[in-house]
């Protein structure tokens, strides 16, 4: 008689499971409720985000299937506290692919969100935010500059644009990037 | 004011955003020489800042905001926007887009706006340089200007990304899985497209701020593809996917070994040179792999682009 196969009980817990308060079962509703992430309760595993992925292909870091998974499943403080959650080019190229309609760039934009919200912020990111609140653009314009421009014909740039910081206090922006 | 047959009417305010004044001017210079020569007059609205796009990893609502801004601005100009930038025009494009489908979020972003004494009602039109040469010039009128068609020259196009999408907020202006708009503009200027299997990769200068070699690793995959298939140039859109592919080129060949050697030409520099302009008018000289072998068989004699290197760094 063959041997009969060893199933595991749902009593049994696998040695690889997570503790319990990794996890957060709500995390993939509260993902799900922000602009982008509605479709992403749709997923069905399949692979195509990661498959035609030009940051997937050359670093294995980076896969957004699993990010997604990972998030289904309720792994927000690994998520939010991973690098590769800013590892995405947003080529948006899993977007246009998905079969399921899954908002894949918007998903990973969402997660970045949720992150900055959590204290967990990107210091790259968090550099080009200072830059633009200071002057309204990520490089500065100096009178060289527009020495430079008006010598090619080109008309004068504004060096800084004041009421960019006023919309960055308004949505309370500079206290979130701490 | 709906979203399509006023092109001609109202002008277009020309929108550079941050990277093409500081690190590619050429791509300006290029493009308002050869928009005026095809009859396209710009405005210039002066309070236009950032796009918001790399506001939208921390917090997508101010990067709203500061798009709906620009918009504010375009409008109380009486402009469309016309950008040369494609994350610009991504970002400008989705807000537009989403302004228009959602008039809760028009309010709240109108009552932010209204701290600095804007208002964004809706109806401006967003629109790439490239598009509005496909589309609003077109063919008869571009052919027409042409004075010096680059027979035998081989271009690679690259679309940057946020050209063609997201393809709902372009209102699937084409399928970005097979684009050809600027396949299409090469060929108007007697040029012949290359089609390479790495066409629609991005070149990852999404991630340059966060891993600067796995940017570069990206970039490097679609030059060794152009390089392999021997085209005179690739040709793009962005200023972005030029600082990867042009600026960045000898520090990709230096971190990985191997030399590359790709010319790299903002498509108003191939349309500037097959209208007869000289590639100093174009800015060619700034680029800084220099495309001889395309300006050869055009007949351009190389002195006029020679750039020293003191203009290169100063850039």
């Amino acid at each position: 008689m063959a041997a009969q196969p060893v199933l595991r009980t749902v009593t049994d817990t696998p040695d690889d499971e997570p503790p319990a308060a990794a996890v957060d079962h709500t995390f993939a509703l509260q993902v799900a409720s922000r602009a982008g992430g509605r479709q992403m309760l749709r997923c069905f595993a399949c692979g195509t985000c990661t498959a035609g992925c030009p940051v997937a292909e050359i670093d294995e870091r980076y896969n957004p299937r699993r990010i997604i998974r990972m998030v289904l499943m309720g792994f927000k403080d690994e998520v939010l506290r991973s690098e590769f959650i800013w590892l995405c080019a947003g080529c948006y190229t899993c977007q246009e692919r998905c079969p399921q309609g899954v908002r894949v760039a918007e998903v990973m934009r969402t997660l970045r969100n949720l992150a900055v919200e959590e204290g967990i912020v990107h210091p790259a990111f968090k550099a080009q935010a200072e830059l633009i609140r200071g002057m309204g653009r990520i490089y500065e314009i100096e009178d060289f500059d527009n020495k430079k421009r008006v010598r090619a014909g080109l008309p004068e740039l504004r060096k800084t644009l004041e009421d960019i910081k006023t919309l960055f206090e308004r949505q309370k922006l500079n206290e979130r990037l701490g | 004011m709906n979203d399509s047959g006023n092109g001609g009417k109202r002008p277009y305010a020309l929108y550079l955003g941050c990277t093409i004044p500081a690190r590619v001017q050429q791509y300006e210079i290029a493009s308002r020489k050869v928009a005026k020569a095809l009859g396209l007059e710009f405005r210039d609205v002066a309070d236009f800042a950032c796009c918001g796009y790399p506001i939208a990893s921390l917090d997508a609502r101010t990067a709203r905001l500061l798009a709906a801004r620009n918009l504010a601005l375009a409008e109380r100009a009486g402009c469309h926007i016309c950008a040369l930038c494609t994350a610009c025009t991504g970002s400008l494009t989705e807000a537009a887009h989403e302004l228009a489908h959602n008039p809760e979020l028009l309010d709240s972003v109108n009552a932010d706006l209204a701290a600095i004494g804007l208002r964004y009602t809706g109806g401006v039109k967003v629109r790439h340089l490239v598009r509005v040469f496909w589309e609003e010039i077109g063919r008869p009128k571009i052919e027409a200007a042409l004075t010096r068609r680059l027979s035998g020259v081989v271009l690679a196009p690259h679309y940057g990304c946020h050209y063609l999408k997201p393809s709902d907020a372009h209102g699937d202006f084409e399928d970005c899985e097979a684009p050809h708009t600027l396949d299409d503009l090469i060929r108007w200027t007697g040029a012949r497209p290359l089609d390479y299997p790495r066409k629609l990769k991005c070149c990852g200068g999404g991630v340059l701020a966060t891993d600067e070699k796995l940017a570069l690793g990206i970039s490097r995959e679609k030059l060794r593809d152009v390089a392999r298939r021997g085209a005179d140039a690739i040709t793009l859109v962005c200023p972005f996917c030029n600082i990867m592919y042009d600026t960045n080129q000898k520090k990709i060949e230096t971190m990985f070994g191997g030399e590359l050697g790709v010319p790299v030409l903002f498509f108003p520099q191939v349309l500037g040179l097959a209208m007869g302009f000289e590639p100093r008018d174009l800015g060619i000289q700034m680029n800084r792999v220099q495309p001889k072998g395309l300006l050869d068989k055009i007949g351009i004699k190389r002195a006029f682009c020679r750039t020293s290197v003191a203009q290169a760094v100063s850039l």
